[in-house]
């Protein structure tokens, strides 16, 4: 039994539907309690006040905004090695999920910024890698509604996230020496996680093992829409040719 | 519970985040639903013409 | 190939092939900036890197979707891919073709524009090499965007959202290095950058191209 019986449509259907109930489940149990757990237990931080308590959303979100695209890619590279639709589908419905992650990350970003820096937006690297990565996703998402036939979609999309993901990169490390060059010395250390002691670590554990549980829900909900969808699609355009 | 000066900071964006989260949750069950209604009055409108 | 990069050059200098709007697009935005800012020296000095870059970005972004839109619909674009040489190399040409028309005269106007901008005289020589290296990769990028959006009707403004962003890193060292030569600091090194990403996607990015317009044709 390998892995890729699951590209079947219908296995895929059979063992995600199964599935999702627990993995759903699971998520809303992780994120509820480790949220809160991290709103209302945990103490407040010396120098950052009640501010601490976002780290239980910025941080997961910022991982999971990432890793949904590194998912992309990998799902993208299967369909155009391997050609599995569920994969291309799974690509497609990873993207949303991803943005939204993104936006996350920006507004409590945002949020915890304004009090902290005194100011909503500063382009320090990270947050300008964050939105250049939503610029990506956007695009991204724009071409798939683009195209009308699926599998040109599906092609096109997988080239445009591989080298998306390049160009990702390249940009984080642009941004890193752009900012260097514009003020020297001065750091707004995003860098919560080390200073993050013990008594906020598990219940970010916890919420960051909510948020991926989260994520793959939404994904095997998504996917199992899209291959709905493609199926309604085939079948009307049957019904109109008989 | 006491939030300190930060209270509105936190509850905004734990407003914002929840927020975004239903309503991407909304979001893909709603279109879960449309689609999966759409489906099966395809497959019986089609059982029906044939059979 | 070369009866091809002349065909193009060719169509693309005569009367309507949109050569010479990047470049008006271009002066335009040198004259609107000052106008918007207001006419402070030391103001303009400080902004002209990043106005030149994004001027250079956006003319080029253009007549990015006319690079292959045009050969799709007489059908030549289907000609060329299934003639001898590899669609690989086609795109590789019309990309050249591409910046012969938009990045090489952008380049050489480059140096009066930052007249207008007022940037320091220092900065001249590091304008002229971070353009002439620099916006090859944005016709060789502007390529495998147009690629991509080659078979949609109204592909023009998917097309600057696509390309856009994978245009952000020339545009940081591009602007980098003019920034740094102005202030005599050491610009090599984002020059340096700005050589690898034109280098690696000319060789590299075609590849993409060619298979998404194999994609479209199918």
């Amino acid at each position: 039994m390998s892995m890729w019986e699951y590209a079947n449509p219908k296995k895929f259907m059979q063992t995600s539907g199964a599935v999702l109930p627990w993995v759903s489940g699971l998520a809303a149990i992780f994120l509820i309690t480790g949220l809160i757990w991290g709103f209302f237990f945990t103490p407040q931080a010396v120098n950052f006040g009640s501010t601490v308590k976002i780290i239980y959303l910025h941080v997961p979100s910022a991982m999971m905004a990432i890793n949904a695209w590194i998912m992309m890619l990998v799902t993208s590279l299967i369909w155009l090695v391997r050609r599995h639709h569920v994969s291309a589908l799974a690509a497609k419905a990873a993207a949303p999920v991803g943005l939204t992650m993104t936006l996350i990350a920006l507004l409590t970003g945002a949020i915890w910024g304004q009090p902290m820096w005194g100011t909503w937006w500063a382009w320090d690297p990270r947050l300008t890698a964050f939105l250049i990565l939503t610029l990506f996703y956007l695009g991204y998402l724009a071409l798939w509604q683009a195209i009308e036939n699926p599998d040109t979609a599906a092609d096109l999309t997988s080239v445009l996230c591989i080298v998306g993901s390049v160009f990702a990169l390249l940009s984080r490390y642009a941004v890193n020496f752009w900012n260097q060059g514009l003020h020297q010395g001065a750091s707004l250390s995003l860098d919560k996680t080390e200073n993050v002691s013990d008594v906020y670590y598990l219940p970010l554990l916890l919420c960051i093992a909510g948020f991926v549980l989260l994520f793959l829900s939404l994904v095997l909900l998504r996917t199992r829409t899209e291959i709905r969808a493609r199926r309604l699609q085939a079948l009307l355009l049957r019904e109109r040719m008989a | 519970m006491d939030l300190g000066k930060y209270a509105e900071t936190v509850l905004w964006s734990y407003l914002g985040a929840v927020g975004l989260i239903s309503a991407l949750i909304g979001l893909s069950l709603w279109q879960a639903a449309k689609t999966r209604r759409a489906l099966r009055d395809a497959e019986a409108r089609i059982g029906q013409a044939h059979g | 190939m070369i009866a091809l990069l002349i065909r193009d050059l060719r169509l693309a200098t005569r009367s309507g092939g949109g050569f010479g709007l990047g470049l008006a697009f271009f002066l335009l935005m040198a004259v609107l900036v000052p106008l918007g800012v207001g006419p402070d020296p030391t103001t303009l000095a400080k902004i002209a890197p990043g106005i030149l870059w994004v001027g250079a970005l956006l003319s080029c972004l253009l007549s990015l979707d006319r690079l292959f839109a045009l050969d799709a619909e007489d059908g030549s674009l289907e000609l060329l891919a299934t003639a001898p040489i590899p669609l690989e190399g086609v795109v590789a040409v019309k990309s050249l073709a591409h910046w012969a028309v938009t990045g090489l005269p952008l380049t050489l106007a480059a140096p009066a524009l930052g007249l207008l901008l007022n940037l320091p005289t220092a900065g001249y020589p590091w304008l002229i090499a971070a353009f002439a290296l620099g916006t090859p990769a944005l016709s060789v990028i502007g390529a495998f965007g147009a690629a991509l959006t080659v078979g949609l009707k109204r592909g023009g403004l998917l097309l600057s959202l696509l390309v856009l962003p994978l245009y952000l890193p020339t545009l940081i060292f591009g602007a980098e290095v003019i920034r740094r030569g102005t202030q005599g600091l050491d610009a090599a090194t984002p020059l340096l950058f700005l050589a690898a990403i034109s280098l690696a996607s000319a060789a590299l990015l075609p590849f993409a191209s060619a298979a998404a317009i194999r994609v479209n044709l199918r």
